[in-house]
């Protein structure tokens, strides 16, 4: 992490103790909003957040940004709708500006099927309260008159669905924010910390193997982003996660102009202008899992050519930078969030493509669980238990997971 | 770009291929068999490292082949496990 974001932000890294109630494996979004409400909400301050680089180094710092809660069932628009809540009250919750910004999110469609599962996806939006309205291919021109309602010849528009509440913020402040808070509030932030094995005591897992040394804990939440299959194999869980890389980019500044996030089903791509004045263009993670974080040229092309049908004033743009970052993706889509079945070593993961937009409600929800040991209503469903249950909640209500 | 050798068609950009999961078996140690089936249905190593899977040929032969990837760094590194 630079040094003037340190000066900036008063971030204090103590020396590590020997022991602690609770250990928190990742220093991202979930790992550190997890602290800051064990700290600030249940005065459960005796926490460390162990990261193997440095803070925000994975997921948290390699999203799209995009924060929204129109999803395809029930349970995870509740959930993500109480993010979005949050999200609103964050920057004077922490005193922080993360450059959050409200805008409203587009879902275009190009055919009568595509019509069909937004206008479901609105009615469902709206009885479960994440407002969500369909409107017609004028009015998502006049949201956004970038728009080439012809898609380029190929691609006419046919509607769309609007959800006026998505919103985008800056990622590494929301990660710095919490880390402040959390900081604060006496909570041990270890950099440079990769955690490289459990320690076990019976049926229990009791602490964490550091390069820096052992950690014992009464309790360790795997908040790892990307690498949990190789964090969970060591308390003896497996989970129903594939490792699949993601890639973005960015295009040079431009005066600010884009309206709502732009994102589309058909295409596979999505488009927000950062508070820099980047685009910020994303799209589905590769079909063969992998952990490589290489960029790619094939991708980079195909996403582009997908996205100049939309909005072909980004042929205009250059590219600035490009990157990859791995997504955890469960079995259903969903979040795998809570008990594992192994006494004292919780998960919070399954966060590939969403993980963004869900930090302070995961983090909220999972303090909650690790301070009163009762799972809270919203969190319910999200179990490991439910695949055995037969309870899998398939939901693929984001352009990243078609 | 990642390369796969069919054994048919020979080497063919990753583009023909689907991704088929990773070649399975049943844990022995599982011997409930109840949690057996969970297992097999849901769960998976997901390995950062050596993983052999199974690939389709979807736009070629039209056959399945197994495979040896590092998925460390997306590499195939053994046609014929």
């Amino acid at each position: 992490m630079n040094e003037f974001v340190e000066r900036q932000l008063d971030l204090r890294w103590p020396q590590p103790k020997a022991s602690y109630d609770v250990v928190i494996i990742g220093g991202g979004g979930h790992g550190l909003a997890t602290a800051y409400y064990l700290a600030s909400r249940h005065g459960i301050t005796n926490v460390a957040v162990v990261e193997a680089s440095y803070i925000g180094a994975g997921n948290s710092g390699r999203n799209t940004t995009i924060i929204r809660a129109n999803y395809g069932i029930p349970e995870a628009i509740r959930f993500y709708q109480h993010s979005v809540d949050l999200y609103r009250g964050l920057e004077d919750e922490l005193s922080c500006w993360m450059m959050h910004s409200t805008k409203g999110l587009m879902w275009l469609a190009h055919t009568e099927s595509q019509m069909r599962a937004e206008r479901a996806r609105c009615l469902l939006n709206v009885a479960c309260g994440a407002e969500t309205v369909m409107i017609t291919p004028s009015e998502a021109k006049q949201l956004c008159p970038q728009l080439d309602l012809s898609g380029g010849g190929r691609y006419p528009v046919q509607g769309a669905s609007y959800h006026p509440g998505a919103a985008t913020a800056r990622h590494d402040r929301v990660v710095w924010a919490y880390a402040r808070g959390a900081m604060r509030l006496g909570v041990h932030v270890l950099q440079n910390t990769p955690v490289t094995g459990l320690l076990r005591i019976g049926g229990r897992i009791s602490g964490v193997e550091t390069a820096n040394g052992t950690i014992s804990a009464g309790l360790v939440l795997s908040a790892v982003g990307g690498n949990v299959s190789t964090m969970a194999a060591h308390a003896g869980v497996r989970l129903p996660i594939r490792t699949h890389p993601l890639q973005a980019f960015v295009t040079n500044t431009y005066e600010q102009c884009l309206g709502p996030i732009v994102s589309d089903a058909e295409l596979l791509c999505y488009v927000s202008q950062s508070a820099r004045g980047e685009m910020v263009i994303g799209a589905e993670y590769e079909k063969q899992p992998s952990y490589s974080l290489r960029s790619s040229f094939s991708f980079l092309g195909s996403c582009a050519a997908r996205v100049t049908h939309l909005l072909p004033f980004l042929s205009q743009l250059r590219i600035l930078r490009q990157w990859a970052g791995i997504c955890d993706i469960s079995a259903d889509y969903s979040p795998i969030m809570g008990e594992t079945g192994v006494d004292g070593f919780l998960v919070t993961t399954g966060w590939g493509t969403w993980g963004f937009k869900a930090i302070p409600a995961g983090g909220e929800q999972m303090a909650e669980l690790i301070a009163t040991g009762r799972t809270p209503t919203l969190l319910e469903p999200f179990g490991l238990g439910r695949f055995a249950a037969d309870r899998a909640m398939a939901d693929q209500g984001s352009t990243g997971t078609r | 770009m990642l390369w796969i050798t069919c054994p048919i068609c020979g080497r063919r950009p990753v583009e023909e291929f689907a991704f088929g999961g990773e070649a399975r078996s049943i844990p022995e140690r599982i011997t409930d068999p109840n949690e057996r089936d969970v297992d097999y249905a849901w769960m998976l190593d997901n390995l950062d490292g050596l993983s052999t899977e199974r690939w389709f040929h979807q736009a070629g032969c039209r056959r399945w082949l197994t495979l040896r990837r590092n998925t460390t760094i997306d590499a195939v590194v053994d046609e014929t496990p």
